[in-house]
């Protein structure tokens, strides 16, 4: 993966030699500064194991110490690499200096972040051993060296051709990274949320490193070269995850975002495709889980039947696109903002009718407040999903049975998203959210597309409700309101949406990872999680309104063949960061 | 050129459009016949755009009705286009986050018919129609020369690519009858020239054309037929000469009763030299010159 030398580059660094002796200089010592880091986590930071994570031991790094050495060391590597250093070179495909400043500035605030934490946890400086203040010296200097170094950012290189194993070999190694990445930090301790926060800082500057240093692309160009092997990855990755959990609330917290992923990836079609505002999504999630909790045989159940799982599920998707039809046929033939307002009065209707269809108020349905509890677990072929199993030696529980049977659901949802977002309706929808005059100048009824957009979310919703009942063994109403500080609620998954990316696939899914995960794991912010999604927000619109993973569409604004005509093409060169962090 | 026997692809008959107080198009009858271009000029506000709107199915007329090939149009867009008749939008209406491509594609809808479930299960069929759609639309895209951006942003397109693109969308549904709304408007020469090219390209492959727009030379190099509309009504209608030597046309467009203007046979004379490479070459109307500076000026500020 050597640089193509044929290349143009803009700034006179395509050459090592031909650097000045000053920009080497600033390369070297932050190179030096990244190894000081790493040697600084070898050292004791505090005095005593009342901090998390254990950074006592003099010889070996522990906790949030593992962090700055990891980012310390990719310091280190990206400066040798600037340096010219052979081998090293494919790491800067398209510059090293932002890279390194991101980096530097990512092990900077790791370790800040740490040494402040501990004298902020156990009261005082004095808490500090000498390797704690070796760190936040060491980790200083890069910062400010590599904001001395001139940008050397040039368009992508070309690499040289590898050959087709070494490719494939590197997606594996890809998806192998992605799946520790999001392994670590889903293991992480909830008890304290610092391991959690020294984490996602870390991931999030590492990730934008990544990306300017022009690997990202790199790696989303193998991927689309590859694409049958970049799916076998994905999918296997996926699969084995709950194999490398050793506690159940580790894959409980899987099961969960697996479901509220696929929830609003269903959402996207609804949303992103066809720009169709859906505030009460999560009441067509209930009118699934709702109906499959009642033909499920529940002893609590009014209705006195049991359906097999897969008679279960259709039901509930079924009476889901019912539901979708009737509020979509009324609504949809307006325009504007009429649907907003109507799915999110139905949404707040689903949940009060539940709550009042309990034979004192209403007939009686759904026990009302109480909701449909003992759903029977599942057990499919003699498989109970309840008991753990053994498979290979690899043990799965409870959780991991449904993660799997969720995860089943997700490719089905994905595979919807794709095919139907790649074709004939598929673009009838785009149009339609583009400019719905034009759309139906072109000859589209509007308003049968926007219904089968609408019907088909609301299906998927149902289908996912339906497996979700199962896995809970519990449906209430209060899990269906429009906002609240538990997901799933239609708040969360539009947020999710928006946040991940419309249109996309990798969108929602990294959307409600995060949204999903960050709560969980940082439990001090659960009261403020309304406060905190708006600030997100916010600050999304402002800096990245086209969300985390961009659209294809929208990354063709930053095609190399479109850029001779680009107005105002600003800066970014984003690839789809979701694709490792997508089968979480 | 055009035998008025045959029966028109498109009748509008007192074809009336009010907003409130505001009679915007008032019954106005226009016949369009097969293999036909005929303009459709009028000075600002005079109710072109209105009256196109009103055939496509955008505004319900308030009185009056448009056929298609003799069956009376619901008035729906979609079932307008579906019967055969395409069109352009003034303000470039293009699907802006869509490849060139694309928009061409989503032209096609009403020429295919896969739905949701072959979309899903991805059958041979499935495949066919949508290689075929490609094919059609490069196609699309070969002819209006768009095909080497074919995997661009609409959006990037440089303006005059825009209208381009928007004419090969509208032809991807393959229609009868193609309504051009101001096609040049923001071009530079060299880019109204081709486009009257493809104008007459289009008319050659059997599309009949209904175009409005402001600069004169352009229509009446390209029209079978001109009408004039102005303040809703259809004022005049017939041939470029006739259409450039009526009086009320020249007082509507410069607001002033004509008088025979000195030195306008000298101006005739270097437009008929200008335009005489044209097959349409018929611009012997005398005051044409000025009726062009006026109104392009007027297009400039419209836009
Ligand atoms: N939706 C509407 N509601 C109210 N008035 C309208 C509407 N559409 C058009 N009009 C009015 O109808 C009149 C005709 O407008 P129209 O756009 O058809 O003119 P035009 O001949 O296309 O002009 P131009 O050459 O500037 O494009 C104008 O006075 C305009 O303000
Ligand atoms: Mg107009």
């Amino acid at each position: 993966m050597t640089t193509d030398k044929t290349q143009p580059t803009p700034v006179n660094e395509a050459e090592p030699g031909a650097t000045a002796p000053r920009t080497t200089l600033l390369r070297a010592l932050t190179a030096a500064g990244g190894a000081a880091a790493v040697v600084s986590t070898f050292l004791a930071w505090t005095w005593t194991a009342e901090f998390p994570g254990d950074l006592t031991v003099y010889g070996y790094p522990g906790g949030l110490q593992l962090l700055t050495l990891v980012l310390g060391i990719a310091t280190a590597l990206f400066a040798l690499a600037a340096l010219g250093l052979k081998g090293l070179r494919w790491l800067t495909p398209s510059g090293s200096t932002q890279a390194l400043r991101m980096l530097a500035l990512g092990t900077f605030a790791v370790t800040w972040f740490t040494v402040i934490a501990i004298a902020v946890d156990l009261d005082g400086l004095v808490n500090l051993e000498p390797g704690g203040w070796i760190a936040a010296v060491a980790t200083a200097a890069p910062v400010a060296t590599t904001f001395l170094l001139p940008d050397d950012t040039r368009p992508l290189c070309r690499p040289e051709k590898l050959p087709s194993w070494a490719d494939i070999l590197i997606i594996a190694g890809v998806f192998a990274l992605g799946l520790y990445v999001v392994n670590y930090g889903i293991q992480t301790d909830a008890d304290h949320p610092e391991p959690f926060i020294g984490y996602l800082i870390a991931v999030a500057f590492a990730a934008v490193a990544l990306i300017k240093a022009g690997l990202v692309s790199r790696i989303s160009e193998l991927t689309s070269a590859y694409r049958s092997t970049t799916l076998v990855a994905a999918l296997i990755t996926a699969i084995v995850f709950p194999f490398f959990q050793d506690k159940s609330s580790f894959t409980e917290l899987g099961v969960n975002i697996a479901i509220f992923a696929t929830v609003a990836l269903g959402l996207n079609i609804v949303v992103g495709l066809a720009g169709l505002l859906d505030l009460g999504y999560v009441a067509f999630l209930g009118v699934g889980a709702y109906t499959a909790a009642l033909v499920s045989g529940s002893t609590a159940s009014t209705i006195d039947v049991r359906f097999p799982f897969w008679a279960a599920v259709i039901t509930g998707g079924v009476v889901s696109l019912i539901f979708g039809v009737v509020i979509g046929a009324p609504t949809l033939r307006l325009r504007g903002d009429y649907l907003a307002i109507v799915t999110l009065g139905f949404g707040e209707i689903f949940r009060l009718a539940m709550l009042n269809l309990d034979g004192t108020s209403g007939p009686s349905v759904t026990n009302g407040p109480d909701g449909i509890p003992n759903i029977p677990p599942l057990e499919i072929f003699g498989f109970n999903f309840n008991d753990d199993h053994s498979i290979g030696g690899l043990s799965l529980d409870s959780n991991g049975n449904y993660y799997l049977l969720m995860l089943l659901v997700t490719i089905v949802v994905v595979l919807i998203f794709s095919r139907a977002g790649n074709s004939r309706i598929g673009r009838a929808w785009v149009a339609i959210r583009e400019d719905e005059t034009a759309a139906t100048a072109m000859g589209i009824n509007g308003f049968r597309v926007k219904l089968v957009a609408f019907a088909l979310g609301a299906t998927l919703a149902g289908v996912a409700g339906a497996v979700w009942a199962h896995f809970q063994s519990t449906v209430v109403p209060e899990q269906y309101v429009f906002a609240g500080p538990v997901p799933p609620n239609s708040t969360f998954l539009v947020a999710a949406v928006i946040l991940g990316g419309m249109g996309t696939i990798g969108g929602p899914l990294l959307g409600a990872t995060l949204l999903y995960l960050i709560p969980k794991k940082l439990e001090f912010l659960q009261d403020y999680q309304l406060l905190a999604f708006g600030i997100a927000l916010i600050l999304l619109m402002r800096f990245r309104p086209e969300g985390i993973v961009p659209n294809r569409r929208q990354q063709l604004e930053y095609h190399e063949t479109g850029q001779l005509d680009v107005p105002g093409a600003t800066g970014l060169k984003d690839g789809a960061v979701g694709v490792t962090k997508a089968e979480a | 050129m055009t035998t008025t026997t045959t029966s028109p692809v498109l009748t509008a008959t007192g074809v009336t459009m009010r907003f409130g107080g505001l009679t915007a198009v008032q019954s106005v009858d226009l016949d369009v016949h097969p293999g036909e271009i005929v303009g459709l000029i009028g000075p600002n506000g005079a109710g072109k755009t209105t009256f196109f709107n009103c055939l496509t199915g955008l505004y319900i007329p308030t009185e009056g009705s448009v056929a298609y090939e003799g069956t009376v149009l619901p008035p729906k867009p979609h079932l307008v286009t579906q019967a055969g008749i395409a069109r352009t939008f003034q303000n470039i209406r293009l699907f802006a986050n869509m490849t060139v491509l694309e928009n061409v594609l989503v032209g096609r809808h009403t020429r295919t018919k896969e739905g949701l479930w072959s979309a899903l299960l991805r059958g041979p069929g499935f495949k066919r129609a949508e290689a075929a759609s490609k094919a059609r639309a490069m196609e699309l895209l070969e002819f209006t020369g768009l095909a080497d951006k074919a995997d661009h942003l609409s959006r990037n397109l440089p303006y005059g690519e825009q209208r381009k693109l928007e004419i090969a969308r509208a032809l991807a549904s393959d229609p009868g009858l193609l309504l051009l709304d101001e096609p040049t408007a923001g071009m530079n020469p060299q880019e109204t020239r081709a486009t009257e090219e493809l104008v007459f390209a289009i008319r050659d492959l059997g599309t009949a054309v209904l175009v409005i727009e402001h600069d004169m030379r352009f229509i009446f190099n390209l029209c079978d037929r001109v009408a004039v509309l102005v303040q809703g009504q259809k004022l005049v209608e017939g041939t470029s000469e006739v259409v450039q030597s009526d009086e009320r046309v020249i007082a509507a467009y410069l607001g002033t009763p004509f008088e025979g203007a000195p030195g306008a046979e000298e101006a005739a004379e270097v437009e008929a030299a200008e335009a005489g490479a044209s097959e349409a070459g018929a611009t012997t109307g005398a005051p044409q010159d000025e009726t062009q500076r006026g109104t392009t000026a007027r297009t400039e500020d419209g836009q």
